[in-house]
């Protein structure tokens, strides 16, 4: 690996560390929002690892998070209480007990099956369809998990999860993501899948099974996915099913567009940014002093904010922030890349 | 009589989706985009009717209308850009447009719904043998006929329906031959946008609270009756919302309570299943033809 390459991982890497060190040194709250922004940036870069290389967009990745969320947090909420407050929740779940670590490998594992298993039929389309498919999953996923009380808690909120997300283990996992993410793009298949995404005919041509060089990218993001579900339960202590539903699919495709859908780097400074914007939005929401002056912005101003700041980085810059480019060695001119129009187009339909 | 009574229920339904159906896949036809911020025109349709409390009743029918078209006019302006953009890019965009204009209205309403009280004198029933049918069943029927047939009319009668399936057709060639984009985009707007208005009006009577995601919750399964039904081709869409909205009633009516909540599963179960098998829809005969509207 050349020094170029490795800065390529490098940069993202020190960008995370980044927000770690300065969020220590912040207040209590700002140092939750903190952590979450590196929760978060591990789930826009799984996110990224498929829908970037593949050129093939996913409204469901929010569902492999959910499920990563649950196990985790089941798997870690003291088993006294789980039959009083589910009652209905399958005895296995009851006596599950593990430490922090095996379950959030228990969220990867799960989140990957289960992209998986909804991976071998949906691979199979690509551009719209693709699209409302995987919207079908977020809605499906949703729809089962609060209602099927027998797997999970259903509409209530589980509660009492170990907050054991510090800095520590939210720059770790975060850290994890990207190296996983920056090791697979770098590898043939990463590489077959970037080819396809390009030219579909053309590397058909040359043998590529585009199809299952898909399945493998959408697995391991949906086990990226699940894993930062777990940190996300983990963070947070509670969770229930409409926190990881419409509006965090919204933000985390927000962060991965207005970073750079087509690149590592602008997936990390997307999630980094757009999650800071965020935090402070939210912060404003509830009120606060800025430079001697109180001022609050009425609820929701965030969530209008991002979808504005979406459209016009979609309609004026669609390459995003970083230009879809991998960050640079910064003593070298940059390498150009095609734009990302063209990664994201539909092969099945003209013009 | 109870299976009489839940089938003449899921016939108002269904008229109701199709309409809605029928909005989604003329704007598709002719701008190859499916359009998630069209349930947000309902919503600024209900919102009007709430603002309008008190009016009188064809003042408000006037407002809403209004507002709807107004609304379709303005979507069509943000989403100019996004003409020339690949589908899926087109795809985000009105996903963010749709929750964008969602937040706006928690902005100004708060998420607490509010009732409209737009006749509720519709919802008054009468009885044919024994079985009992609301006004507003009738009146969503009858409008869902009327509104499916005068959109037939106007596509197969009338100049601009003609250019509006050329452009459906192919795009690049009707503008060659000289139809003007901007002015069948428009009208193709405003027609969703008249279109929205009239559901707005029979939802408001059955369902009289409105919340920012009133128009959302009627889109979702409007959109998958039209995935269903065949994206590509106007009758087919209008056909499959129909279908949505008939089976929910159904199978709402005769699920156990137990398996019920899992009818959005189901349906979105059957979506996975159309786009893989039946890419082009289920009630899309033939696909040599080149007529999409």
């Amino acid at each position: 690996m050349n020094r170029r390459s490795l800065w390529e991982l490098g940069g993202p890497m020190l960008l995370i560390l980044a927000v770690a060190v300065a969020g220590s040194t912040m207040s209590r709250a700002l140092q939750l929002q903190a952590r979450s922004i590196l929760v978060t940036t591990a789930v826009v870069v799984a996110m990224y690892l498929f829908i970037g290389n593949s050129g093939v967009l996913s409204f469901g990745h929010i569902s492999f998070v959910a499920l990563g969320a649950f196990a985790a947090g089941l798997a870690t909420a003291p088993a006294a209480v789980k039959p009083t407050t589910f009652p209905e929740l399958h005895p296995f779940l009851v006596q599950l007990q593990l430490g922090n670590i095996p379950s959030l490998v228990l969220a990867a594992l799960i989140g990957g099956l289960f992209a998986f298993l909804v991976g071998v039929p949906i691979v199979r389309l690509s551009g719209l369809s693709a699209g409302i498919a995987t919207f079908a999953v977020l809605i499906i996923t949703n729809n089962v998990l609060r209602n099927w009380e027998l797997i999970g808690p259903g509409a209530k909120t589980l509660s009492l999860i170990p907050t054991t997300t510090g800095f520590l283990q939210a720059t770790l996992g975060a850290w994890l993501v990207v190296v996983v993410a920056y090791l697979y793009q770098r590898s043939r298949f990463g590489r077959m899948l970037r080819a396809a995404r390009e030219d579909p005919s053309a590397s058909r041509a040359v043998g590529i099974d585009i199809q299952r060089q898909r399945l493998l990218a959408f697995t391991l993001s949906g086990t990226l996915a699940g894993f930062g579900g777990g940190l996300l339960a983990h963070l947070l202590g509670s969770i229930n099913t409409q926190q990881v539903f419409l509006d965090l699919t919204f933000l985390t495709l927000a962060m991965l567009v207005i970073g750079g859908i087509g690149s590592l780097w602008g997936a990390v400074v997307g999630a980094v940014v757009i999650s800071t914007l965020n935090s402070f939005l939210a912060e404003a929401e509830r009120g606060m002093n800025l430079v001697g002056v109180e001022f609050q912005v009425p609820g929701s101003t965030r969530l209008v904010a991002m979808g504005v700041l979406m459209l016009a980085m979609l309609a004026l810059r669609p390459t995003g922030l970083t230009g879809s480019r991998e960050l640079a060695w910064p003593f070298f001119h940059r390498r150009a890349h095609k734009s990302v129009r063209a990664r994201m187009s539909d092969p099945d339909t003209p013009g | 009589m109870r299976f009489a009574q839940t089938l003449i229920d899921a016939l108002a339904l269904g008229a109701l989706f199709a309409l809605v159906a029928m909005g989604v896949s003329l704007l598709f036809g002719v701008m190859r985009l499916v359009n998630f911020a069209y349930g947000e025109i309902i919503t600024a349709g209900a919102y009007a009717l709430l603002l309008t409390k008190g009016m009188a009743t064809p003042a408000r029918i006037t407002v809403t209308l209004t507002v709807t078209i107004v609304m379709a006019a303005l979507i069509n302006l943000v989403l100019r850009p996004f003409r020339t953009v690949p589908p899926p890019t087109a795809l985000i965009a009105t996903f963010a447009l749709s929750f964008l204009l969602q937040n706006l209205a928690i902005l100004w309403f708060g998420t607490q719904g509010a009732a409209m009280e737009f006749l509720p004198a519709l919802n008054q029933a009468f009885t044919i043998g024994e079985v009992r049918i609301r006004w507003i069943t009738l009146a969503s029927l009858l409008m869902g006929v009327v509104l499916v047939g005068a959109m037939a009319l106007i596509l197969r009668r009338t100049d601009i329906g003609l250019q509006m399936r050329a452009a459906a057709a192919d795009f690049t060639m009707a503008r060659i031959l000289g139809v003007r984009s901007n002015r069948v985009i428009a009208v193709a707007f405003l027609a969703t946008g008249f279109l929205a208005g009239a559901v707005t009006l029979a939802l408001a009577v059955q369902r009289p609270l409105v919340t920012p995601s009133y128009g959302f919750n009627v889109l979702v399964p409007a959109l998958v009756g039209v995935v269903v039904g065949g994206l590509d081709r106007l009758v087919a869409g209008t056909m499959g919302g129909f279908f949505v909205g008939f089976a929910t009633v159904l199978l709402g009516q005769f699920l156990p309570p137990d398996a019920r909540v899992f009818l959005n599963s189901a349906l979105f179960a059957v979506v996975i299943v159309v786009l893989l098998v039946k890419p082009n829809g289920l009630f899309v005969r033939h696909t040599k033809g080149f007529e999409r509207v």
